[in-house]
């Protein structure tokens, strides 16, 4: 069998923290699941007790962070590193391509 | 054991293994499978899937002008949901450890993940709940839609339980195996009702919940006769059912015998029976019962069970085959009435809000003027073939009917110009099924050669009542005196046009109205197939004074409940062994 994946495992964690107002709904969670199915990498996503499948859209979805929430980002395989990277520069940089509290209250008044 | 009380709407009984079907828009109950069934089920999951995925990049690929973007968004988000495998998983999961069917372990996987996205305090991620119920009625949808095809390719008797079935799938029961129906909603006039009496198949409606007591194998006893339905009836109760099956079919049988009799009172007027029909192969029935022609012929049946619309060669067969049973004898052919509950299968993605008062029928024909003017050559070439009748339903205005002749006017020109012969001097007559047509019948009478009341459409415009609403069905009564008023207007100004009369509606089978009809002054009644030896009883019991004077003291009285008692025990009075 092949396992050439396995033999140059890399483990990667980070934290995060959700910077757009909407919080993680349904389309920032599929732009985070489409963004770590393009790792080979197995990504768990975990806020507090809770660890769900970084490629999966319901368990994602089904975390329902918030603004604010704090999330920690496991990446294991041969893209680890790179997968982190790419995850934490969506939610913290990219914002999800959302305003944060203060712009989206800047664009109403 | 369970017994469950409904309307009865076809009669007869039947015993069977029952074939269940969920219904998408309402919830899906719990039920169970053989463990056997895992393998099947959890493909079942799969290809809902798999068809529900084939929809949304089709969705996506269609342009949308307004918020475009969004609704592309939405349908990605629905799109990764679909392809994410443990959803799947999930439930394919439950099917195995559960043993539940597909439908269910679809629906509560989905709405355990909707309840808990609705359980979050913020607003935004609350209302993405909407998402996943419209995923899982998309799944439910294909489970749903897959299991109405499998009825017309079943293998063994089987009696059908659903929530409610649509003409599209009536129309494509296998009538050698489907022995009975038995459906939560609907009403004595409700589509399940008028193809199971057509087809000679006992049904029981209204039944409300049936859908949750059942899974799919329990034995079921479906009377049509007393709109009972036995679930899983335990020994005593099925011997029973059987000694009444048998003297059922006697009692059918004697009736039968009057079949050469004619339809005529003790006091010698001739009344003529006619029957109504779906497809040219129930003609041969209508003749066998004793009918003297066709009073209604549903030709839109023709594109209720097929995915192409019928080529013009296609409507003159089985309109040639029609006819040929009945050779000189009438055969009243309807325009199509797609629109409002039966739907071509092109415009069944086109909803409307309000489709009882949409584009339906004539409305519709008068829009697509190449679907009817193919129906209308082929009519036209079948005319030279026996006597052949033409009538347009929903009818509401002159103009809608001028409009309707003079497309036929045109169809003609073509057919002169083809050299195809065709009887010039077809008759062409009009249902009259909305009060606006009623009111105007003395108008419309300059114009058409025919009326035909449709009771059915009729009462329920007058009474703004929908016949498969459960909710509000027993207004829905064709001997409201409001439905009785239009039904004397039309019978009169046809009269005093010297314009032939005839009801078309269910009332026409129903017993105790039979004789308020010859009352009014009805000569002609088409009626389900299995009726007539029924009805034909009835007229030759009652002279017509009898019946004029059942119809006066009716006029007289100002409400529904008094008017259906009064009829119900004149019947009974004079026909005790009808009841």
């Amino acid at each position: 069998m092949w396992t050439g994946n396995r033999v140059q495992n890399q483990v990667c964690e980070l934290e995060v923290e959700i910077k757009n107002a909407d919080g993680l709904h349904m389309r920032p969670a599929m732009q985070f699941v489409d963004t770590a199915s393009r790792f080979q990498a197995q990504i768990t996503i975990s806020k507090a007790e809770t660890n769900v499948d970084g490629k999966s859209i319901m368990q994602m979805s089904m975390l329902a962070a918030t603004y604010g929430t704090r999330l920690k980002i496991k990446a294991e395989g041969p893209d680890a590193a790179a997968a982190a990277a790419a995850l934490q520069e969506l939610v913290e940089v990219k914002k999800f391509g959302e305003p944060t509290p203060e712009e989206k209250s800047k664009q109403i008044s | 054991m369970e017994i469950k009380k409904g309307i009865a709407v076809s009669p007869g009984i039947s015993i069977g293994k029952c074939f269940v079907i969920d219904a998408e828009d309402y919830r899906i109950p719990r039920r169970l499978i053989e463990p056997s069934q895992r393998l099947t089920e959890t493909q079942r999951v799969r290809n809902a899937f798999k068809e529900a995925i084939e929809d949304l990049i089709r969705l996506q690929a269609e342009p949308k002008e307004i918020e475009g973007q969004k609704i592309k968004d939405i349908f990605a988000v629905h799109l990764s949901y679909l392809r994410d495998r443990t959803l799947r998983k999930n439930i394919t999961d439950k099917i195995n450890a559960e043993l539940v069917t597909a439908e269910f372990a679809v629906s509560s996987t989905l709405r355990d993940i909707a309840s808990h996205f609705a359980k979050v305090k913020d607003v935004y991620i609350s209302e993405r709940a909407a998402d996943i119920y419209d995923i899982e009625h998309r799944l439910v949808g294909h489970l749903v839609g897959a299991k109405r095809q499998d009825i017309a390719a079943l293998k063994e008797e089987a009696v059908i339980v659903a929530r409610e079935l649509s003409p599209t799938q009536t129309a494509s029961f296998n009538k050698e195996y489907v022995k009975g129906i038995a459906t939560g909603a609907g009403g004595r006039t409700s589509h399940t009702a008028i193809v199971a009496r057509s087809l000679g198949i006992p049904a029981v409606v209204a039944l409300e919940d049936i859908t949750e007591s059942v899974n799919a194998g329990d034995t079921v006893i479906i009377d049509g006769n007393r709109g009972i339905v036995i679930v899983n009836p335990d020994d005593n109760t099925i011997t029973q059912y059987l000694e009444y099956a048998v003297e059922y079919s006697e009692l059918e049988h004697r009736l039968d015998t009057i079949r050469e009799k004619p339809a005529e009172t003790r006091d010698g007027a001739r009344v003529t029976l006619l029957g109504n029909i779906e497809f040219p192969d129930e003609a041969q029935g209508v003749l066998q019962k004793g009918g003297e022609g066709i009073g209604l012929y549903r030709t839109e049946f023709l594109y209720l069970n097929r995915n192409t619309e019928p080529t013009e060669q296609e409507h003159y067969e089985a309109y040639s085959k029609t006819v040929s049973v009945f050779k000189s004898r009438p055969v009243v052919l309807r325009t199509v009435d797609l629109g409002a509950d039966k739907y071509t299968q092109s415009r069944r993605y086109m909803r409307e809000p309000n489709p009882f008062l949409g584009l339906r029928s004539i409305r519709y024909c008068l829009q697509n003027l190449t679907m009817f003017k193919t129906q209308l050559h082929a009519i036209m070439r079948a005319s030279v073939l026996g006597d052949l009748k033409i009538m347009f339903p929903l009818i509401t205005n002159l103009q809608e009917l001028m409009q309707a002749k003079m497309i036929l006017g045109d169809v003609m020109e073509d057919l002169d110009e083809e050299g195809v012969p065709y009887n010039r001097k077809i008759k062409v007559g009009i249902m009259v099924e909305t009060p606006a047509a009623a009111l105007t019948a003395s108008m419309l009478a300059r114009d058409a050669e025919f009326f035909s009341i449709g009771t059915n459409d009729l009462t329920q415009y007058t009474l703004a009542v929908d016949r498969g609403n459960e909710l509000v069905s027993t207004l829905y009564s064709s001997v409201d005196p409001a439905v009785l008023r239009l039904i004397r207007t039309v019978i009169q100004d046809a009269h005093k046009a010297q314009v032939d009369v005839s009801i078309c509606g269910e009332m026409a089978s129903e017993p105790e109205s039979v004789m308020l009809l010859l009352g009014l002054g009805i000569r002609t009644l088409s009626i389900a197939a299995p009726m007539i030896p029924e009805v034909k009883q009835i007229i030759r019991s009652v002279t017509i004074e009898e019946c004029n004077k059942i119809a006066r003291k009716v006029l007289g009285m100002n409400s529904e409940r008094q008017i259906s008692s009064y009829l119900r025990d004149s019947a009974r009075k004079i026909l005790p062994e009808a009841f």
